[in-house]
């Protein structure tokens, strides 16, 4: 990389840093009246929780995509998993957690505050208001690594042709500017949050977000040379079963995760992920056996992985049956936009990040509102077992400003790339392959 | 003396051999080819995208053997190689001026 690209690179990032600044001072909070107890068991589950979810990027996500794209670009499509996971926990770390999970004082309804710059206030025994019964640095590390996927997953919509250097820079700055808010006003004290939007571990904070991402970007990049004419099939599918059984078994750690303890609320939301799951894996398989004939591996997991994205903001709020009719729903739903719609529209949304994550995570969220219980979770009235229809207004408001916030923001950091580093790599490139021309290296044999 | 050239389904490869054997074949010489005929290959679906895989990988047999065992020869790699369905292969006979063995220099059919 060149020295000017490094400093495109350093100025993107600080960016969000400076509007934050000038936003206003952090507001000093009350001093807390009694110090919360720190739980083992809940410390010991998240901690568990933490490594399981960043296991589901690496090897997990990494893994799923690149044993789908072609031989020439396995590396590359690993490159871009391992890549954004260490460029976002050091950006995590800088300003991220603080602008997403801080209080932001006056302005606490969009954004974070910048009192955490650096993590500095993180001391020893510090706890968050978010999560008081662990410590602050497992609260901290379990968040990085939803938002070390959430950016990753948007690589499923760029395969095969977008330069790396401008994906680092993608990554970055879609992290500070579009993930750190939307994850501020769902889950760190903002207006969506506040308002009663029901989103467990991330339907629309990281599945209809990182969709949404991928949407813009797979139609601001153009399809693939070759598309539609060339042959594209996966390289090695055996690589993708792989990846999306660390995905599953990962999960876990991301719903039931997200109850942040160790309790009831964390168990029925595992049972609900594992049940929505397989519903999803089934109904896929079964759509595609009934249409194409055949009960493809690739649409078992694709399957399993839509079920996955669909149960997320559900999970910790809906009962086992209804877990099971969001993961038929989902599978059935997603296999028509993965592998229909989008040949309708022939948009190049090369590994479906759209059509599994973005379609999944907003009919996900949809589905919370129907069918999220008081009897399950405290904190939620659903639609069907409290009556509570504003719910669907509230879910509706949820999806609306995540898919305009996002869809407008990744368009405006992806046009700044586009003049300034490039965002595609060269014809000659793309033909003989990412791999040796980005990296230098190729798979052999 | 006649050439005949057999391409075969590589999973029938054994019962070709074997089935040559009994009909006296002596010698046979096998390569791994890929082609298509008729049907152009077959199509793999991955997420609705079609691909049309026209090379599909195939084993070719070369025998030859006197003008006599032709037909012998040939019912057996029929017999053999067939399982009914599409892609099972084609034979060709094709005419040999001459064999030389090289250890002893004979010719004709005395070389086979």
């Amino acid at each position: 990389m060149t020295k000017s690209k490094l400093q495109r690179l350093a100025a993107l990032g600080s960016a969000p840093l400076l509007a934050a600044l000038m936003a206003g001072p952090a507001l000093a909070q009350a001093a807390a009246p009694a110090a919360p107890k720190i739980d083992s068991g809940d410390t010991a589950w998240m901690l568990t929780s933490s490594v399981l979810v960043l296991m589901m990027t690496v090897p997990g996500l990494a893994l799923f995509y690149a044993g789908m794209v072609r031989k020439k670009n396995i590396l590359a499509t690993l490159a871009q998993s391992f890549g954004a996971t260490a460029l976002i926990t050091v950006l995590w770390m800088v300003i991220g957690y603080s602008i997403a999970f801080t209080d932001g004082g006056a302005n606490n309804a969009l954004i974070g505050g910048v009192k955490y710059l650096l993590l500095g206030p993180m001391g020893l025994n510090a706890t968050s208001p978010l999560a008081a019964t662990i410590p602050e640095s497992v609260y901290m590390f379990f968040q990085m690594t939803f938002a070390i996927i959430t950016p990753a997953l948007i690589a499923g919509a760029l395969a095969d042709r977008m330069k790396f250097s401008a994906f680092l820079a993608f990554m970055g700055a879609w992290l500070l500017l579009v993930y750190c808010p939307i994850a501020h006003w769902v889950w760190g004290g903002g207006w969506l949050g506040k308002a009663g939007a029901l989103d467990f571990a991330g339907g629309t904070v990281v599945h209809l977000n990182a969709g949404t991402a991928g949407l813009v970007a797979a139609l601001m990049l153009g399809r693939r040379k070759g598309f539609g004419t060339e042959n594209m099939a996966p390289h090695n599918l055996a690589y993708s079963v792989i990846g999306a059984s660390l995905l599953w078994v990962g999960w876990f750690g991301f719903n039931a995760g997200s109850a942040v303890t160790s309790g009831a609320q964390a168990g029925m939301a595992a049972a609900a992920t594992q049940i929505a799951t397989a519903g999803a894996s089934l109904a896929w398989m079964v759509a595609e056996w009934i249409v194409a004939r055949k009960p493809s591996v690739l649409g078992m997991i694709s399957g399993a992985v839509a079920g996955l994205v669909a149960i997320t903001p559900a999970s910790g709020f809906v009962n086992p049956a209804d877990a099971l009719l969001i993961g038929i729903a989902a599978g059935v739903v997603c296999y028509l936009s993965a592998v229909h719609v989008k040949h309708i529209f022939k948009y190049d949304d090369a590994l479906d990040a759209w059509g599994v994550h973005g379609v999944g995570g907003a009919l996900g969220a949809l589905l919370t509102g129907v069918f999220a219980s008081n009897a399950v979770n405290s904190a939620s009235k659903g639609w069907l077992h409290d009556g509570n229809l504003h719910q669907m207004v509230l879910q509706l408001e949820d999806i609306g400003a995540t898919f305009a916030y996002c869809a407008v923001v990744t368009f405006v950091i992806l046009l700044a790339i586009k003049s300034t580093i490039g965002l595609r790599v060269s014809e000659e490139v793309e033909i003989e392959g990412l791999d040796l021309n980005l990296h230098g290296e190729v798979v052999q044999a | 003396m006649k050439l005949i050239k057999a391409i075969v389904k590589p999973f029938k490869l054994d019962d070709v051999r074997e089935a040559l054997v009994a009909a006296g074949v002596e010698g046979l010489t096998v390569s791994e080819v890929k082609g298509y005929g008729r049907q152009r290959g077959h199509t793999e679906i991955y997420r609705g995208a079609e691909y049309q895989v026209n090379f599909l990988p195939k084993v070719q047999l070369e025998a030859v053997v006197e003008d006599s065992a032709v037909g012998k020869a040939v019912e057996a790699i029929k017999a053999a190689a067939a399982t009914g369905k599409i892609g099972d292969g084609k034979i060709f006979v094709l005419d040999v001026e001459e064999a030389i063995r090289i250890r002893t220099g004979e010719t004709g059919p005395a070389a086979l």
